[in-house]
């Protein structure tokens, strides 16, 4: 069991390595730093002069991977590869355009996305899975089909709709809640409430299908058959046995967005001026600030290793063939 | 409908013209059509049939747990007094598990992975016994105890995953007896098993149906099965009943012709090296039941009235009916029908010709990998060092239980797994290693057969495609020039071989049946005009009629070609019918060799034994003692020292426990390796 | 020559997905699983009226990836035929010239559908009765909206319906027309009478949902041909910000949607079959490599690996201008772009599927009978893995066009998907989200853009389904 872990989490260290990898050379080797000063300082300002010092400032002035200049140690460490991707692994993310540090940003913004995904997910969850047992228990009735149907339908719909539906008919046209923004302490739940809501509304419809067709695939295995051949009801053999079964399909999908809860969601962040890591990201993309994006990526795919070690340990509580191997 | 109830005790279960059917798009078609069926208290009903006639679906049918296409469209099943199909879905509730309890074919998926074996014992006591807490633990206990689970207290907070197949299976009757059912359905309770097991598992039933008087309604394929465990037979064929009758008189004098021609294609000893009898064609298919007697397409009797009506039970003794308009005069003649060849004659040519396939000290062991590092921390020795000859012209079985790594030796000598150690040789040469040039060249003296006829066959390729990929890559048939015209040629002439028309080279594999694909698999084995052909259990997925039209061609294309085949199989029948030569395997190991007549009559190490007298035999008179073996095949990972079979060993002695036997020869050619025969140089 | 041809990337990959399609369609064809399958497809309904439903869109977007430069006139007269002939910088397209009254026909500003009047009060001098010019604010006349009324413009419900009577009538005669020619075929296929054909079309559980195709051709004929003849003199679903006909963009959009949702399998299928059936087949160090590059990939959060790449894409387009000749042909690229990275960053889970399925193909039965042949890996691969795994693919492209169609509408507001002057769902979105806020409220661009998109998501959905429970074996033997 506890090797079992050691081993996934060794098995993290060189994905998190490859990660770097292709963040550096997608960040320095497509382009070169003078490209991207190029294109930061627009055409008009571009001399040789601006260029160099747009690269001295941000520390892009050094060799990729190798200082013939220095001496020692420093050989490696003064490089671009060094300080820029290396770093990262202890936290070090740089400063942003603006000249804050990103890593003190991404602390205090993790808060307000926090504030907003964590309740959409576990309400999220609920619901969907409350609706797709609900469908499996009146499966091959008009309601079954007409649910999957309303699934499909919800599902066609793109996600800035509900976005800006919602906000149109919530806050516009009932004035309910504030249409968008932040605040902390008790006030806040006025700014929560509507980008929860429509979270959880935009994703029932793919979420409540595919939990349905996960319920209607075990519900035909020869274990339900047995528990019916008992004499358990209905309702019995659906929460007993098909739930506890069902549970390990849709814990592979679901755990492992948990840690990535931090990172919030871009579009509803950015809709209600929400200031999380969402809307970080947003901005710096459109701002074109590479330091943060890099530093996005990196943390991104750190939570979603943590993400998959948390699946993997998630199984040993649910499945007992591997809690037991 | 006048079967009057028999000794037994009070009737128990009456079925009348039940009739299911499956809804296919927007038609129904029928499944169960129109059965009648009467048990009483302390009886063994055998409902016999092949697969698809609707057996399961009546057992499903009478706990109304049909799958979502099936319906239940007419008839009554009184249990108790009361119409079950009648009954509210609550009511029901109460009788499933409750008065009438399922055991189901395939333990392995039957039970809930998720919960352990007490919670799953409790929950049937709760609901029919309303017992909880510490008295369904005590109540469970004691039925783990009942079906005779080693170490049960145990096991009550074990995991299904961590039973052997014999425990689930155990267990499931122990869920089965917790509502204190009258009637207990199993549904061919021991299919999914190995023969020893089988055994235990039989005994424990019957054992326990004595001591609660139950009915049991017991649905198998298996005429060995009904012979140990009936006391009433209903032949069911194409969803109906076709004969029913007492144990004795059914197996004495079967009236049906379908009846007989199951007897007459059961290969035994009787009709060793003969041709078996068959019945030609297939059951018809749901959707075209022909409207007179549903056999008689695939009847020698039939005749003009048999193909317009269908016919009417007819009473031919006590308790004994039959639906067949045949007098007696015909329907009698019977059992002995099949063409006895001279059995000596083939055991005569002893093997004197040179060895085709010689295999010495063969091993295939697989690491096992654990830890961080996912060191190698041991081996399973799925084979353990097996040596073999075989000549041409001979057929060698090799048989064993399942995990005791009869079909890894069969891979192994075609070199589909790589071998750890020892060698194989082909016509004098070695296979593995060399020249990848001559092992090609090799390859084509020999082929396999596999064991499923519906994954062995590529469904995205027509059947001619399949047939010449071997022919095309081992370049049969010249060079490129030409080489098609000569292929099309080719294959038909194989598919003519194994009696299929040539125009089936155009079609594709899902258009035949079972057998008829495993018909295909054998002309693909020998487009490439091999010497030898490993056959792995190439009948143990199809129907006894079915296997026998597959074991006489194999023994018609033995005759006309000179083939060897070693034939890896569970089954001692088709061992018997056509083997000449027998190894049986345990853990990786061969234990017992020789002429078939030896180790099949004289058998020597009492695995052997015990194996054998394991294996239900389809007649009245058969020795119905039958040596226990205890436990189940321990892991080949860890077998146990010394003798591999001490721990299940009644004769064990403490040489067993420490030191592998050493080949005992007990004739020229019989050869087993126990200490209770000592060899020769040692016995004094 | 009055054109000059333009072949851009997105229109080669395009067409060449048709032939891909059609090749396809000839393998299925000769295959008998396959025929069958495609056979279980035919006979859903709700598959058959969806499909009809996105051939209507195929249409639109193929009629638009058909583009030319048109020959400037020269106004030297007679000369004309001495000077070279000079081409537009403009590309357009074949749907362009059919739309033309759509393209050019643009007003100042906003306008409402089948409106005479702007959107907003302007300033506007009147001449008024006394010959003085006037200044009123009052919504202004539109240039084009409803011009061949002329100053009666209450005339304008009287006409819009006279219109619509007159192309519901021509729907129907349209539909009928189809209809009759489907009867016809139907019944020489069967060699059967007209009644009988006609009575087999509308059969709820025939060989082919033809009534379901008729059904939903009639729902789009009853829907297409009023907005086609309103369009001539109307702005059907009225007009943006910068006065441009908002049917015509949402028409444009459709071959955007298309593109990515159909060029991005074309670059992730050849990835994710090769490495999924590579490391499924050959196991041991080729799996590892494999596995690890495809966890390393889909550990980074897809949009932020698609916002990184496509920053720097950016760079490399904005520091290379000399790359394109035209706006289009770098609108173009970029388009390409996005759905190569799109496709880069997605065919990891379609790349797992494929590897699990292979690691079970291998051991079957079939395969070990021809590893007995000694046949070589590749042609195992070829013959025997491959084909067995098409119908997973099948599924897994179908299944994501709607996602990818649904994901360049985020990308596009995000600012990290198709270039700013494309017109897509996307950018029609982000164009129009902030209308909603104003005084009166502009809701026709977001609602004709939520419209098409969702007609075209939602028959993607359904046809995808359609198509998993006819090709999934599991799935396969239930009605």
């Amino acid at each position: 069991m506890l090797a079992y872990i050691i081993r996934r989490l060794l098995y993290a260290l060189p994905i998190l390595v490859g990660v770097n990898l292709i963040t550096f050379a997608l960040f320095f080797v497509v382009n070169t730093p003078d490209d991207m000063a190029r294109m930061q300082l627009g055409v008009k300002r571009v001399t040789p002069e601006a260029i160099d010092r747009w690269k001295a400032e941000r520390g892009y002035d050094k060799p990729l991977f190798f200082n013939d200049a220095a001496s020692g140690s420093a050989m490696l460490s003064e490089t671009i590869f060094f300080s820029k991707s290396v770093r990262m692994f202890v936290g070090d993310f740089g400063r942003a355009e603006d000249g804050r540090d990103i890593a003190r940003e991404i602390v205090t913004r993790m808060g307000p996305s926090l504030a907003i995904a964590l309740p959409t997910f576990i309400i999220g969850l609920l619901v969907s899975v409350s609706l797709a047992l609900l469908l499996t228990f009146f499966r091959a009735t008009y309601l079954d089909f007409w649910g999957v149907v309303l699934c499909v339908a919800m599902m066609s719909i793109s996600g800035l709709f509900y976005i800006i539906g919602g906000q149109y008919l919530i806050s516009k046209l009932w004035k309910l809640v504030p249409i968008s923004g932040y605040g902390g302490g008790l006030d806040a739940w006025k700014f929560v409430i509507l980008p929860v809501l429509i979270g959880v509304v935009s994703g029932i419809g793919s979420s409540t299908r595919w939990y349905r067709t996960i319920f209607i695939e075990e519900i035909a295995r020869d274990y339900v058959r047995t528990a019916r051949a008992k004499g358990l009801a209905e309702a019995a053999v659906l929460f007993r046995h098909v739930l506890r079964n069902a549970l390990i399909p849709i814990l592979t999908g679901v755990v492992v967005v948990i840690p990535l809860l931090f990172m919030g969601s871009l579009l509803t962040e950015s809709f209600f001026g929400i200031p999380g890591l969402g809307s970080y990201t947003i901005d710096a993309i459109n701002a074109q600030d590479f330091a943060v994006v890099r530093a996005m990526v990196f943390i991104g795919s750190l939570l979603y290793i943590v993400g998959l070690i948390l699946t993997d340990l998630s199984y040993t509580f649910v499945d007992p063939r591997i809690r037991f191997n | 409908m006048s079967a009057p109830p028999s000794q037994h005790g009070e009737e128990l279960l009456a079925v009348r013209q039940l009739r299911v059917a499956f809804a296919h798009g927007r038609s129904l078609l029928p499944a169960v059509d129109g059965i009648d069926l009467r048990l009483a208290a302390g009886e063994t009903l055998a409902l016999l049939g092949e697969s698809g006639c609707g057996k399961s679906a009546t057992a499903l049918a009478l706990l109304r747990l049909l799958p979502a296409a099936g319906r239940i469209v007419a008839g009554e099943v009184c249990f108790g007094g009361r119409d079950l199909l009648r009954l509210p879905e609550s009511e029901m509730r109460a009788v499933r598990g409750g008065g009438m309890a399922m055991i189901f074919q395939e333990p392995a998926t039957s039970l809930n992975p998720v919960l352990t074996v007490g919670r799953q014992l409790a929950e049937v006591l709760a609901r029919h016994r309303a017992l909880g807490g510490a008295a369904a633990q005590a109540t469970a206990l004691e039925l783990l105890l009942a079906v005779g689970i080693a170490d049960a207290p145990r096991r009550l907070g074990e995991y299904p995953f961590q039973l052997s197949g014999g425990m689930k299976q155990r267990v499931m009757i122990a869920m089965a007896l917790a509502g204190e059912p009258r009637l207990l359905i199993a549904d061919e309770p021991t299919t999914a098993l190995d023969v020893t097991i089988q055994a235990q598992i039989l005994e424990l039933l019957s054992r326990l149906q004595a001591e609660r008087a139950m009915g049991m309604l017991l649905i198998t394929h298996d005429l060995g099965v009904v012979a140990q465990m009936a006391t009433r037979v209903g032949v069911m064929y194409a969803g109906e009943i076709v004969e029913e009758a007492p144990r004795a008189a059914f197996f004495s004098a079967p009236r049906h012709p379908y009846a007989q021609k199951l007897f007459a294609a059961l290969p035994d000893l009787a009709r060793r090296g003969g041709q078996l009898q068959t019945i030609p064609g297939q059951v018809p298919s749901l959707s075209a039941m022909p409207a007179g007697c549903r056999f008689a397409a695939r009847c020698g009797h039939a005749w003009e009235l048999c193909r317009q009506q269908s016919p009417q039970w007819r009473q031919v003794a006590i308790d004994h009916r039959v639906r067949c308009h045949l007098d007696d005069g015909v329907a009698s003649r019977g059992r002995d029908g099949g063409s006895t060849a001279a059995s000596g004659e083939a055991v005569a040519v002893v093997a004197a010709a040179p060895a085709l396939l010689a295999v010495d000290e063969l091993r295939v062991h697989f690491p096992i990998r654990r830890g961080i590092l996912q060191r190698t921390v041991g081996h399973v020795r799925a084979v353990d060092g097996v040596s073999l000859a075989l000549a041409r012209g001979r057929t060698l079985a090799l048989v064993g239980e399942s995990g005791c790594g009869k079909t890894t030796v069969g891979k192994a000598i075609l070199q589909l797994l790589p071998a750890s150690g020892g060698s194989v040789r082909l016509l004098g040469e070695q296979l593995g290693g060399g020249a990848r040039s001559a092992q090609r060249a090799l390859r084509r003296h020999m082929q396999m057969i596999f064991q499923d006829p519906f994954a062995s066959l590529n469904p995205r390729l027509s059947v001619g495609e399949i047939i010449a990929e071997g022919m095309r890559a081992l370049a049969v048939g010249g060079p490129a020039a030409g080489r098609r015209a000569t292929n099309t040629a080719a294959v038909a002439a194989v598919l003519q071989q194994v009696g299929l028309p040539a125009e089936a080279a155009g079609r594709y594999p899902h258009e035949f049946s079972g057998g008829q694909r495993q018909r295909i698999a054998i002309a693909r084995a020998l487009a490439v005009q091999p010497d030898l052909v490993i056959c792995d259990e190439p009948t143990s997925a199809l129907d006894v009629s079915v296997q026998a039209q597959i074991l006489n061609l194999l023994a018609t294309l033995q005759g006309e070609l000179g083939l060897a085949y070693l034939f890896i199989t569970h089954n001692f029948a088709v061992v018997d019918h056509l083997a000449h030569e027998v190894a049986v395997m345990y853990l990786g190991r061969i234990v017992e060799h020789g002429r078939v007549d030896e180790v099949l009559r004289a058998p020597r190490h009492p695995y052997t034994r015990a194996l054998l007298s394991a294996v239900p035999s389809p007649r009245l008179d058969a020795a119905s003692e039958y040596i226990r073996l205890p436990g189940e095949i321990p892991s080949p990972a860890a077998p146990p020292a010394g003798c591999h079979f001490h721990p299940r060993c009644r004769q064990a002695s403490e040489l067993c426990r420490q030191e592998y036997p050493p080949p005992s020869r007990l004739s020229a050619t019989h050869v087993v390796h126990c200490h209770l025969y000592p060899p020769p140089g040692e016995a004094d | 020559m009055p054109f000059l041809p333009v072949i851009l990337w997105s229109d080669v990959l395009i067409w060449l997905l048709l032939l891909l399609a059609v090749v396809l369609g000839w393998l299925s064809a000769r295959n008998p699983l396959w025929r069958t399958a495609w056979r279980r497809v035919g006979r859903s309904r709700a598959g058959m009226a969806s499909a009809t439903l996105l051939l209507a869109f195929a249409v639109v977007g193929l009629l638009d990836s058909l583009h030319y430069r048109p020959r400037l006139v020269a106004d030297g007269g007679q000369g004309a035929s001495a000077q070279p002939t000079a081409y537009a910088v403009e590309v357009l397209s074949l749907l362009d010239a059919l739309l033309t009254p759509l393209r050019t026909r643009n007003e100042k500003t906003y306008s409402e559908p089948l409106a005479t009047r702007a959107h907003a009060r302007e300033t506007i001098e009147v001449r008024g009765s006394d010959g003085r010019l006037q200044q009123t604010r009052d919504h202004p006349r539109l240039r084009y909206g409803g011009a061949h009324l002329g100053a009666d413009e209450s005339r304008r419900d009287a006409d819009v319906a006279s219109r619509v009577l007159q192309a519901l009538g021509l729907a129907l005669l349209a539909w009928a027309a189809v209809a009759v020619a489907v009867c016809g075929g139907v019944a020489r296929a069967q060699g059967s009478g007209w009644r009988q054909a006609w009575r087999r079309v509308w059969r709820r559980d025939g060989d082919f949902a033809w009534n379901a195709v008729l059904a939903a051709l009639a729902a789009l004929l009853l829907l297409a041909m009023p907005v086609a003849l309103l369009a001539t003199d109307y702005h059907v679903f009225g007009t943006d910000k910068v006065g441009q006909d908002v049917l015509y963009q949402v028409l444009k959009s459709v071959r955007t949607a298309l593109v990515i949702g159909l060029v991005t399998t074309l670059v992730m299928l050849p990835l994710s079959v090769l490495l999924g059936v590579l490391a499924g087949y050959f196991r041991g160090w080729v799996d590892d490599l494999i596995q690890y590059l495809y966890t390393t990939l889909s550990s980074i959060p897809g949009v932020l690996l698609i916002a990184a790449a496509v920053l720097m894409m950016q760079v490399l387009i904005d520091t290379h201008p000399q790359w394109f000749a035209t706006a289009a042909e770098r609108a173009d690229l970029r388009l390409l772009a996005l759905c190569f990275i799109l496709g880069v960053t997605s065919w990891t889970g379609l790349c797992r599927l494929l590897r699990g399925e292979t690691l079970k193909l291998r051991e079957l039965e079939y395969i070990q009978a021809a590893q007995a042949f000694g046949v070589s890996s590749l042609r195992i691969i070829g013959r025997h893995i491959v084909p067995n795994l098409m119908h997973i693919v099948i599924i897994a492209l179908v299944m994501d066009f709607s996602s990818l169609v649904l994901a360049e509408a985020v990308l596009s507001y995000v600012g990290i998907g198709v270039d700013p002057t494309m017109i897509s769902f996307g950018t029609m979105i982000n164009n129009a989200r902030l209308e909603l806020a104003r005084e009166p409220m502009v809701w026709w661009s977001l609602s004709a853009a939520f419209f098409f998109m969702f007609s075209l998501v939602l028959a993607a959905n359904l046809f995808a389904d359609a198509v998993r429970d006819a090709f999934d074996p599991r799935l396969a033997g239930s009605p």
